[in-house]
C-alpha cells in the first residue's frame, strides 16, 4: 500500500485536466492486490462450455437440470409469477424481510403445528438464499459470542469456510466421510462431538450432505442428538436441499424434528435455491429457536442491525414467488409433485448409473452411488482419475470427484459409467 | 457434570458465556422440571439486547401505527405520487411483461452478476463513450443496490487498505457509518452542512479534506445530497478534485439518485465524470432503487476505475473473493429489468421521461413549500435554502426538538436530524406542512438554528 502510493508521490505535481494518458503513466492504489483464484466449481462449467465436443457432459455444476440436459423452471413458479406481475409494489420489504415467505419457511422446517411458532419463539428473517443465511448466523455468532468457534464437517461445500473465515469466527473441523466405505464415518463424528469442548457450535447439513451425499441414518441422528444434548452443544443446521433429497420435505426435515423433540435450540438455514430451482432470486431463511418471544424478538432485531449495513434490507421478488407457492394449496401441491419429481429423477439415475457400471463387470463396488443422496455423488475417484475423465471423455466435475447427478440424463449415463469403468480399469 | 450450585446458576444479562463447562440456568416456565432434568437449555442468547429501531426505516413504523388523518410520512426516501402513493414505473411494468413472456430461466448470475447489467450501469455512469470504458479500466460487480455496493467496498478497503480512513460528510446518510463500522474501517468526518446558511460549508469541507492523512478515502455524494440536500457547484467540485489529488486521497462516490436530482442522467453523473477525466482512481456505489423505483429488488453496482485493465481484473477478482462468502453471486430479476430497460431504446427513452416527470414533482413541490413558508412566515426568515437544495430531500434546520414538535404536534413523521422527504409530499399538503415548520421553527422547544 505504502509502496504504490510512495511511488505516485515523486514526481507528483498537482494536476489539474490531465486525460486518460495520465492513469496510465500514474502508480496506481492497487499494485498490492493479487488476482484471486478462481472459484473452483464455477470454473468448470467455464471449461465444459468452452469444449467443443459432441459428447461432453456437465456433471460439475449443483443446478438440476432435466432429461435433456436443460435447466428448469417449475410451473408452479412460472404461474407464481403471473399472479405477482401487475401486483407491483417494489416498495422496501421491512428489514427483516418478507413476513409471508418467513412464516412459510418456518412451517416448512419446523412442522406446520409446531408449537415453537404459535408460542413465537423464533427469531427469523429472510436472508440471500442460504449463503446468505449462513453469514447473517456467522456475524451474530461473531458479535454475540464472541469466543465461540465453528465445527465444520470434512468435507464441506467449500464456500462455508469462507463465510466463516470472513464472518472472523475461528474454525475446526469434525470428522465425517468415511473415504474406504464412501460412507459416514460414524464413530469419527461421534469422537469428535464427544471431545469438542462442552457448548460448541455446529454447523450440520440437514440432509443430502454437499458434496458426499452422506447423510446419517434416522438412528445416528437420534444418536447425535442425544450426544449434543450431554455436550450442550449448539447445533446449526444448514438445509439447502429440503425436499430435494428424498422428494419428501417432511422426512428431509426429520433431523431437525429430532432435535427439536430432544429440546434442544436450534439455528437454521433454509434455501430455495435447488427445491423450487430460484437460484438466481437468491431466496432463503435463517432461523434461531429462542427461549421465548421476547428474546426471539431481540435477536431478530439483532439479525437485521446486521443485515442492515450489508444489503439493508433482502430482495423481494424470490420471497413473493415464495410466499405464493407455499400459501397457496394448490400450488403448494404442484410444488410437491413438481419438487418429488426432479428427486425421482436423480434417485432414478442413481440407480441407472449404478446398474450400467455393474453391467460393465466393474470388480468394484458402487453401492454408495444409491445409498447416496440428494444432488451430489462422492465418487470416490482422484484428482488424477477426474483429469482423466475430463481430458479424454470431456466429463466435466469438480476435483474432489463429486458428480452433479442433476447433470446425468437417460442420454448420457452409459457414456459416463463406461468413463468411470475406464478410469478405474486402467488405475487398477 | 456440573455442582449444584453451578446447575442453579442464573446466567447474568449481558452477553452470554459460552465457555467450555455446562450451561444452565432456570428456566421461567419449567421450575418444576429443573429438580428433575439438572442441565436444563438456556439459550445461548440470553444476554441479547434488543437493537434500537433504525431511525430511518423506524419513522414509517411509527408513521403506520398514528391514527391522525392529518398525518404525513416524510420519513423514508421512496418516491410517492401527487396522490401519495407508491409509483412503479411504467417502463418497468413494460420491462416485467416483457421477462414474463420471454420466460427466461433462473439460474445463478455469475457472482459479479448480470453481464448485460454490468456494461448498460456502467455506461450509464460513465457514458458509453468514455475512454475508461474502451480502455477496459472499470471493474464493475452488480451488487445488492447502494448498501451492498458500499459494503463491498468498505470490506475491500479494510482488507487492502486497512490503515486507511474514510472520511465521511457531517451530516451524512445514517447507514454509511453503520457499514464502514461494521466493515471494521476507520471514519472521520469533514464539515459539509453549514447550519448558519443551511448550505454547504465549503471552506470547512476543504479544510478537513486537507488536513487528514494523504491516501484517505474520501466519501462524496455524487448529487443529491443525503440528507441535506445540498450539492457543490462545478466549480466547487473542480476545488473539491484539486485537493483530493493534492493528497493522494481516493474518492469514492455515492450515487444513488443519478437522474433524480436535476432530471438528467447525464448532468447528475458530472461529478463522477469530472474526476475519471482526471485520471483519477475512483470508486462508485450506484443504485437503482429510486430513480427506476427498484427499491426492494435491490439493484445496484459497484464500480472501481482502475489506473490498468490488468489492475481492473484483479481488483474485480478480489470484490468477487469478498462477495461469494456475503450472499455468492446477486439476485437477478432487478438486473434483468435494468438490462432490458437500458437496452432498448424506446424503453429507455420512456426512462429518461419518467425520471424528468418524479424530478419534475420534487421541484414544483419545493416551489410550493418555499412559496407556502415565505407567504405565510411573517418573521422575515429567508426560506429560500429549499430552492437552492436538491433531490428527493430536503434539510430544514430543524433541531431534534423542533422535529419531535413536528411529530407530536403536526403528526409529520421526518428523521431527527430535521430531513424531509419531499418525495413524501403533495402539493396538496405544502401548506400544512409551511404551518407545521413555522411553528416548529419559531415555538418548538430548543435552541432554533
Amino acid at each position: 500500500m505504502a509502496m504504490s502510493r510512495a511511488a505516485a508521490a515523486t514526481g507528483a505535481v498537482t494536476r489539474r485536466r490531465l486525460g486518460a494518458t495520465a492513469a496510465r503513466s500514474m502508480a496506481s492504489w492497487f499494485g498490492h492486490v493479487e488476482p484471486a483464484a478462481k472459484d473452483p466449481i464455477l470454473g468448470v462449467t467455464e471449461a465444459f462450455l468452452a469444449d467443443p465436443s459432441p459428447d461432453k457432459v456437465n456433471v460439475g455444476v449443483g443446478a438440476y437440470r432435466d432429461d435433456n440436459g436443460k435447466p428448469v423452471v417449475l410451473d408452479c413458479v412460472r404461474e407464481a409469477e403471473r399472479r405477482i406481475t401487475g401486483n407491483m409494489n417494489m416498495e422496501y420489504l421491512p428489514m427483516g424481510g418478507s413476513i409471508k415467505m418467513i412464516e412459510e419457511s418456518l412451517k416448512l422446517a419446523y412442522g406446520e403445528d409446531s408449537q415453537f411458532i404459535k408460542d413465537k419463539r423464533i427469531a427469523a428473517v429472510q436472508a440471500l438464499s442460504g449463503t446468505g443465511a449462513c453469514r447473517l448466523f456467522a456475524d451474530f455468532q461473531k458479535r454475540f459470542l464472541p469466543d465461540s468457534h465453528i465445527y465444520i464437517p470434512t468435507p464441506t461445500w467449500a464456500n462455508h469456510h469462507n463465510i466463516w473465515r470472513d464472518a472472523q469466527v475461528p474454525q475446526r473441523t469434525f470428522t465425517y466421510y468415511h473415504p474406504e466405505s464412501r460412507g459416514l464415518d460414524f464413530s469419527g463424528l461421534m469422537d469428535d462431538i464427544k471431545n469438542a469442548p462442552d457448548g460448541s457450535f455446529f454447523l450440520l447439513h440437514a440432509c443430502a450432505h454437499n458434496p458426499t451425499g452422506v447423510d446419517p441414518s434416522e438412528e445416528q441422528w437420534r444418536e447425535i442428538s442425544h450426544q449434543f444434548k450431554v455436550k450442550n452443544h449448539f447445533p446449526f443446521f444448514d438445509m439447502a436441499y429440503q425436499g430435494f433429497a428424498s422428494g419428501d420435505p417432511e422426512r428431509d426435515a426429520k433431523a431437525i424434528r429430532i432435535f427439536l423433540e430432544d429440546g434442544h435450540q436450534i439455528g437454521c438455514a433454509q434455501s430455495y435455491a435447488k427445491n423450487m430451482g430460484l437460484y438466481g432470486q437468491r431466496a432463503g431463511c435463517l432461523s434461531i429457536l429462542c427461549d421465548d418471544e421476547m428474546q426471539a424478538v431481540a435477536v431478530k432485531s439483532q439479525l437485521q442491525q446486521i443485515a442492515r449495513p450489508m444489503y439493508s434490507n433482502p430482495p423481494v421478488h424470490g420471497a413473493l414467488i415464495v410466499s405464493t407457492i407455499l400459501g397457496d394449496p394448490e400450488l403448494k401441491t404442484l410444488w410437491l409433485k413438481e419438487v418429488k419429481g426432479m428427486a425421482d429423477r436423480i434417485i432414478g439415475m442413481r440407480k441407472a448409473l449404478k446398474q450400467n457400471l455393474e453391467k460393465l463387470g466393474s470388480p468394484m463396488s458402487w453401492e454408495h452411488i444409491t445409498n447416496q443422496i440428494g444432488m451430489f455423488c462422492y465418487s470416490g475417484m482422484t484428482p488424477e482419475q477426474v483429469d482423466r475423465l475430463t481430458n479424454e471423455f470431456h466429463i466435466y466435475m469438480t476435483r474432489n470427484g463429486r458428480i452433479s447427478m442433476a447433470g446425468v440424463t437417460t442420454g448420457n449415463v452409459a457414456y459416463l459409467a463406461n468413463a468411470i469403468h475406464e478410469c478405474h480399469a486402467v488405475i487398477i | 457434570m456440573a455442582s449444584s450450585a453451578a446447575a442453579f446458576a442464573v446466567l447474568r444479562g449481558g452477553k452470554s458465556e459460552a465457555r467450555a463447562g455446562c450451561r444452565v440456568g432456570i428456566t421461567r416456565k419449567n421450575f418444576g422440571r429443573v429438580m428433575m432434568a439438572l442441565a436444563v437449555d438456556v439459550s445461548r442468547f440470553e444476554g441479547v439486547p434488543m437493537a434500537p429501531p433504525d431511525p430511518i426505516l423506524g419513522v414509517s413504523e411509527a408513521f403506520k401505527a398514528d391514527k391522525n388523518d392529518l398525518k404525513l410520512n416524510l420519513g423514508v426516501g421512496a418516491y410517492r405520487t401527487e396522490e401519495l402513493q407508491p409509483y412503479v414505473l411504467n417502463v418497468v411494468k413494460k420491462a416485467e411483461t416483457l421477462m414474463l413472456e420471454k420466460g427466461e430461466n433462473k439460474e445463478y448470475l455469475p457472482i459479479e452478476g448480470l453481464a448485460a447489467f454490468n456494461k448498460a450501469t456502467a455506461e450509464l455512469l460513465f457514458g458509453a463513450d468514455n475512454p475508461v470504458l474502451k480502455q477496459g479500466r472499470v471493474a464493475t460487480l452488480q451488487s445488492l443496490s447502494g448498501t451492498g455496493s458500499l459494503r463491498l467496498a468498505a470490506a475491500f478497503i479494510q482488507r487492502y487498505f486497512p490503515e486507511a480512513k474514510v472520511l465521511i460528510s457531517s451530516p451524512t446518510w445514517g447507514n454509511h457509518k453503520n457499514i464502514f463500522n461494521d466493515a471494521r474501517v476507520p471514519w472521520s468526518e469533514y464539515r459539509y452542512y453549514d447550519p448558519k446558511t443551511v448550505g454547504l460549508d465549503f471552506e470547512g469541507m476543504i479544510a478537513d479534506i486537507q488536513a487528514a492523512p494523504d491516501g484517505s478515502f474520501v466519501l462524496l455524494h455524487g448529487c443529491a445530497h443525503n440528507p441535506t440536500g445540498i450539492d457543490p457547484t462545478p466549480e466547487q467540485w473542480e476545488k473539491i478534485a484539486d485537493v483530493i489529488q493534492e493528497k493522494k486521497h481516493m474518492p469514492f462516490f455515492d450515487v444513488a439518485y443519478q437522474g433524480f436530482a436535476s432530471g438528467s442522467l447525464d448532468e447528475d453523473a458530472s461529478s463522477v465524470r469530472l474526476f475519471v477525466e482526471r485520471g483519477l482512481e475512483v470508486f462508485v456505489a450506484q443504485s437503482y432503487s429510486k430513480n427506476l423505483g427498484l427499491y426492494a429488488e435491490r439493484i445496484g453496482a459497484i464500480n472501481v476505475v482502475c489506473s490498468t485493465p490488468e489492475v481492473a481484473n484483479r481488483v474485480k477478482s478480489q470484490l468477487k473473493r469478498l462477495a461469494r462468502p456475503m450472499y455468492s453471486n446477486p439476485p437477478i430479476h432487478g438486473a434483468r429489468i435494468v438490462a432490458n430497460v437500458v437496452g432498448d431504446p424506446t424503453m429507455f427513452g420512456e426512462w429518461k421521461q419518467e425520471m424528468e416527470e418524479m424530478a419534475g414533482r420534487i421541484k414544483n413541490v419545493r416551489q410550493k413549500l418555499y412559496d407556502s413558508l415565505s407567504a405565510k412566515d411573517k418573521s422575515g426568515k429567508d426560506w429560500s435554502f429549499i430552492l437552492r437544495q436538491i433531490g428527493m430531500f430536503s434539510y430544514t434546520g430543524l433541531n431534534k426538538t423542533q422535529s419531535d414538535n413536528m411529530t407530536d404536534k403536526w403528526h409529520i413523521y421526518m428523521t431527527k436530524d430535521g430531513r424531509i422527504s419531499l418525495a413524501g409530499l403533495s402539493l396538496a399538503k405544502c401548506e400544512y406542512l409551511a404551518d407545521a415548520i413555522i411553528d416548529s421553527f419559531h415555538n418548538g422547544l430548543g435552541t432554533a438554528k
